[in-house]
């Protein structure tokens, strides 16, 4: 049962009274794509055991929805951040790149690589 | 014979008197008992029977871990199974019956399997059951049901009452002995938050029973004078009887109280479940001592030897007047002297080490019992119960040199220490291969959302067998820090007696043959002994998950805690490696079973769940409403009237409503406004078909597909201003649509500007349908409702009959209908306004399944009837819904894909019975020929059906291959009982195709 922080509302919140929904970043195939594409868009998620990118919505709180940058493994959570952007913020990955060195995540990295 | 001993007994009092009853005998006990002590007391030593060979079983243990002591206890209302008599306090009354024999515990039938254990190997149900597979439906099946399962399922519906209670600390310490009460003083005298839980009645865990010495004083002034301190202090919550059940994520904790399992007539819940959040745990959970393995060690009479100590000490209690005391380790010795100091015979200790114990053996030797040192126990004898032991050299084969005569045999193969908390949330362990234990290993800790440890373990379950309080003070000064706080508490002065080493003994004796080791038990609820798992690893069962589950050790309702280590030191010698290579299997919450009561708390009966009513609710429920759950909404299936049967009820409704005037409580439905200068371009994204043309006055049919294309809801949206829209959804829906616009407002489209409410609730809607609509809202008067004023797919705003209202001319019925809404407030007078007014015309309410016989006679498609998250709209004919000018929607690029674009898909068509009989729902058509499985081929299946009042037959509709390409063709659907119906396939509109009724 994760705690994670709401960064619209600033709620530090139970994982109950959250709703978990998966992979972030991921970019919407629209109606020009290929087969191919539209498979990855709709199908392909990663399963990492590490540095997870995640959608979170507080459900029963401010309705708002938020991402949060994570360990699958030990459960850390490196920071949540707004769900209106394509890639995490600087903030998160420089943390990362201090707790994780080397980590990556699909097309993201850390600088060390 | 086991009895109660005239004198001793710390946590009884032969004052209180308790009655109690076992397999219908009257006997007698006392406050303070459990219920396993008393059954000894009165010389019941038979508890049960085993799982798979119904071998009789006595109790071995004195705690949480036993593993044969399962018993049903009360009954109807209070009715539980599996409960273990050694942590069931005994109280006045207490009705108690054994668990798995057949026809009495006494005499079973069912251990006849023992004598065909050869029979009955490891992994025998996967052998044997295989083959050959019509023997499945008659033998194997019904063998395996009536074997399947301990206890009874309670069949009454529960009469006590449960809670849940949130907690949040710095420091949460699981186990009340002399480590947990160390370690709560040490973090509360540095001002820290703490909580305190031991599973026990009582606090101070093993320390007064094995004669520990506090500060130079008897262990039990140190615990009262700590208990008395932490009690004293507002930082310190103590709760007995409360049992750390599980360890999660980020300092999340389960803890299990019982509140009146001892006193059942005590008012207030039965269980509490204490919902936690530490910031830091300390499991003080101490160790749960190992059985030997040697043959006949599950004959009654057989115990742990520190279980032998507990009922001398703890209750008066004797297992017999003659115990021969096993061993491998010191600690057994002090069972020996307990039994001696309680003037119990004692002839012989048999220690398999050759060396022999340290001090703790002289004290015995002085106290004139005879050790027996390089020794081992060749066999048990006895049936019930144990008349004697062989005794052979532990380096042998088990040639017996002697037999020595006792009714009770007390082993000891070491103590492991308890890590289950600690596992549950991935600490890890070590091997520490002087202790012969799985200990935790401090630097693989559990980690919390920062990172860092968030449980730390103390005493015993850290390994710390001796020296227990120094090692709680190290482990708590350690959480203290950890929390940010100082601290310099130095241990008290804990008395040890110096004890020699322990040496794993595995097998005894060393070299036992096979016929020994097959009756050598591991497992004793299940029945798995030496040569199981033995038989498992030659079968190439390697991996400790496998070997688990093949042989069953350890998958009872124990899940193993005597066993496991034991399974695992001889699967590891068989495989020829070192234990830690094996491995041990996963431990997973709860550390004991908790009640069904307890996880669900106060969520019982009308406090499940939240009941949403409409306005118009109380009225329908004075007037015969038969209800039917739709979401969280209650609504009237239909209203009976007299004694009708709701098929009557429901034919009146429709007929009604088809020849006079039908009112509907449409206030489910669901409202959700759309407003902002991108909200059609928005709305033209979630609907399949073109929002943003639509006039604003007028309403359109939509349809909402999620982004694989598979249809999601429906719904009219009215365009109220210029950038304004109302979307109705399904009533099941509202809720689940608001959430995905906002899902794609907030994650996708963030920069456009659009905001929605769902207003479901602020609205009362009402549908006035049937030839008379348009005359009761004329009579009630208040604004245009003619044709050309309002005309079909329009809405306007206005007054009826004084009500403010909002009035969609639309159609779920095929009849002339108004929906009106009204603030929900005025709901309930709109309605009765409108029933008064209606009278002349000849009103009648109709429900939920009237609306839904009246749009199938339409051939209108239901959410969840005819979609169920695999059916897209050109499934349903509803290509005219999706829109071809739009370059993009939620679902579009997906309904390309191939799989969606296959003519081979199943196509929406009417059916009609040939008999004109109602077809079974869910009915599958059957083509030609059969699949690889034997089966009929299937060629499409019934989606709704119905008997329909108004054509006087069974109507339905189904999903059929090339269904719209087969006007006229008939198909079999066969029933459950083996008979086939004939349908014609049709087209879905039965009623009014031209739609001229709607549209006057
Ligand atoms: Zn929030």
């Amino acid at each position: 049962m994760l705690i994670l922080t709401c960064p619209n509302c600033g709620e530090t919140k139970d994982e109950s009274e959250l709703h978990a929904h998966g992979e972030a970043h991921i970019t919407r195939a629209g109606p020009e794509a290929t087969d191919e594409e539209m498979e990855t868009y709709l199908f392909e998620r990663v399963n990492p055991k590490g540095v997870h990118f995640e959608r979170w919505h507080c459900s029963y709180g401010c309705g708002k929805w938020f991402h949060a940058a994570r360990c699958t493994n030990t459960l850390e959570v490196f920071g949540t951040y707004s769900a209106q952007t394509t890639e995490p913020p600087k903030e998160i990955i420089d943390i990362l790149d201090k707790k994780r060195p080397g980590w990556s995540w699909r097309k993201f990295g850390g600088t060390a690589q | 014979m086991s009895t109660r001993l005239s004198q001793g007994g710390r946590l009884i009092d032969r004052s209180a008197q308790q009655g109690f009853s076992f397999n219908g005998k009257r006997l007698k006990g006392y406050a303070g008992d459990t219920l396993a002590s008393a059954l000894l007391a009165n010389d019941q030593m038979l508890m049960g029977r085993s799982f798979k060979y119904h071998r009789p079983r006595g109790v071995i243990a004195s705690g949480a871990e036993e593993p044969n002591a399962l018993m049903n206890l009360g009954a109807e209302g209070k009715f539980e199974p599996n409960a273990r008599a050694t942590t069931t306090p005994l109280f006045d009354g207490l009705e108690a019956a054994s668990q798995n024999h057949f026809p009495s515990l006494e005499f079973d039938v069912g251990a006849l399997n023992t004598h065909l254990s050869r029979f009955l190997p490891a992994g025998f149900y996967y052998k044997m059951f295989i083959h050959p597979r019509p023997f499945w439906k008659h033998i194997y099946e019904p063998f395996i049901r009536q074997s399947a399962g301990l206890g009874k399922a309670p069949k009454a519906r529960d009469v006590d009452t449960y809670e849940h209670f949130y907690a949040f600390c710095d420091v949460l310490i699981i186990g009340g002995g002399i480590a947990g009460l160390q370690a709560a003083k040490v973090a509360a005298d540095a001002g820290l938050e703490v909580m305190l839980v031991e599973q026990d009645p009582h606090w101070g865990g093993r320390a007064p029973v094995d004669g520990t010495g506090i500060d130079g004083k008897p262990a039990q002034d140190w615990i009262d004078t700590t208990v008395a301190a932490l009690g004293d202090m507002p930082n310190v919550t103590l709760r007995a009887r409360c049992m750390g059940a599980g360890v999660y994520d980020h300092g999340y904790v389960l803890c299990y109280e019982r509140l009146t399992d001892h006193a059942p007539k005590a008012a207030g819940p039965r269980h509490r479940l204490w919902r936690v959040r530490a910031k830091q745990v300390v499991t003080a959970t101490g160790a749960i001592e190992r059985p030997l393995s040697f043959a006949g060690n599950d004959i009654p009479g057989v115990m742990l030897a520190g279980a032998v100590r507990d009922y001398v000490v703890n209750y008066g209690v004797s297992i017999g007047d003659r115990t021969v005391v096993v061993t491998n380790n010191d600690d057994a010795y002090r069972t020996a002297i307990a039994l001696k100091e309680a003037g119990l015979e004692v002839p012989a200790i048999i220690d398999a080490r050759t060396g022999g114990a340290g001090a703790l053996g002289d004290q015995a030797k002085a106290l004139g019992i005879r050790v027996e040192t390089g020794k081992a126990i060749a066999k048990v004898k006895g049936g019930k119960r144990v008349t004697g032991v062989g005794i052979c050299a532990q380096a042998g084969e088990g040639s017996i040199l002697e037999e020595i005569a006792c009714d009770c045999v007390t082993m000891s193969g070491g103590w492991s220490p308890v890590v289950h908390l600690w596992s549950h949330c991935g600490g890890k362990l070590i091997w520490d291969d002087a202790l012969a234990m799985f200990r935790p290993d401090g630097d693989r800790a559990p980690t919390s959302h920062d990172g860092n440890p968030f449980v730390i373990t103390a005493g015993a379950a850290n390994g710390a067998l001796s020296d227990v309080l120094a090692d709680a003070t190290a482990q708590a000064a350690e959480v203290v820090s950890r929390c940010g706080g100082k601290t310099d508490a130095a241990a008290p002065t804990e008395a040890n007696t110096a004890e020699n080493a322990i040496e794993p003994i595995w097998l005894m004796p060393q070299g036992a043959a096979h016929k020994l080791r097959s009756k050598s038990w591991l497992d004793f609820q299940n029945d798995v002994k030496v040569s199981d798992v033995q038989l498992a690893a030659q079968e190439g069962f390697e991996s400790v998950e496998h070997a688990k589950r093949y042989t069953t050790l350890g998958m009872a309702t124990d899940q193993g805690k005597t066993s496991n280590i034991n399974g695992l030191a001889i699967l590891s010698k068989e495989l020829g490696v070192d234990i830690p290579q094996v491995g041990t299997t996963t431990f997973r919450p709860p550390y004991t079973p908790i009640s069904m009561g307890a996880i669900a708390g106060e969520a019982r009966h009308e406090i499940f769940q939240p009941l949403r009513k409409t306005p118009m609710h109380d009225w329908h429920d004075a007037n015969g409403a038969h209800w039917e759950p739709v979401g969280h909404w209650r609504r009237p299936y239909c209203f009976l009237r007299g004694d009708e049967t709701p098929e009557k009820a429901v034919h009146r409704e429709v007929l009604n409503t088809r020849e006079k005037l039908g009112l509907l409580d449409a206030s489910t439905l669901g409202k959700i406004i759309v407003k902002g200068p991108d909200a059609g371009k928005f709305l033209d994204m979630m609907y399949t078909n073109m929002m943003s043309n639509l006039k604003p006055g007028r309403c359109r049919y939509g349809l909402m597909c999620s982004e694989n294309g598979f249809l999601s809801d429906d719904g009219v949206v009215a365009r109220i201003s210029d950038d304004t829209w109302l979307c109705h959804t399904t009533s099941g829906g509202a809720d689940r649509i608001h959430a995905h616009m906002e899902e794609w407002l907030q994650t996708e489209w963030w920069d456009w500007k659009v905001y929605t409410a769902n207003v479901t609730e602020q609205y009362a809607q009402v549908a006035v349908v049937g030839p008379n609509a348009r005359k009761v809202l004329e009579k009630l008067g208040g604004m245009d409702v003619s044709a050309d004023a309002l005309s079909f797919m329009g809405w306007a705003d206005g007054t009826i009959g004084g009500f403010d209202v909002r009035v969609y001319r639309i159609s779920f019925s095929g009849e002339l209908s108004y929906e009106i809404a009204v603030p929900a407030n005025q709901g309930r007078a709109f309605w009765d306004a409108l029933l008064e007014a209606g009278e002349e015309f000849g009103v009648m309410p109709y429900g939920t399944e009237a609306l839904h016989i009246m749009r199938a006679e339409k051939g209108f498609i239901m959410i969840g009837d005819e979609t169920d998250g695999t059916v897209i709209p050109q499934d349903l004919n509803l290509h005219w819904a999706i829109s071809k000018k739009k370059d993009d929607f939620l679902g579009k690029r997906a309904q390309m894909r191939s799989h969606m674009a296959d003519p081979n898909r199943w196509k929406l068509v009417g059916l009609e019975t040939t008999d004109g009989s109602v077809l079974p729902d869910g009915a599958y058509a059957v083509g030609e020929g059969t699949n690889a499985n034997g089966q009929r081929n299937m060629i499409g299946r019934v989606t709704s059906t119905y008997h329909s009042p108004t054509l006087g037959k069974g109507i339905a509709m189904g999903l059929v291959h090339h269904g719209p390409d087969r006007m006229g063709e008939v198909l079999d659907f066969p029933r459950v009982d083996g008979t086939v119906v004939k349908a014609k396939i049709v087209d879905p509109v039965f009623y009014d195709k031209e739609g001229a009724k709607q549209n006057v």
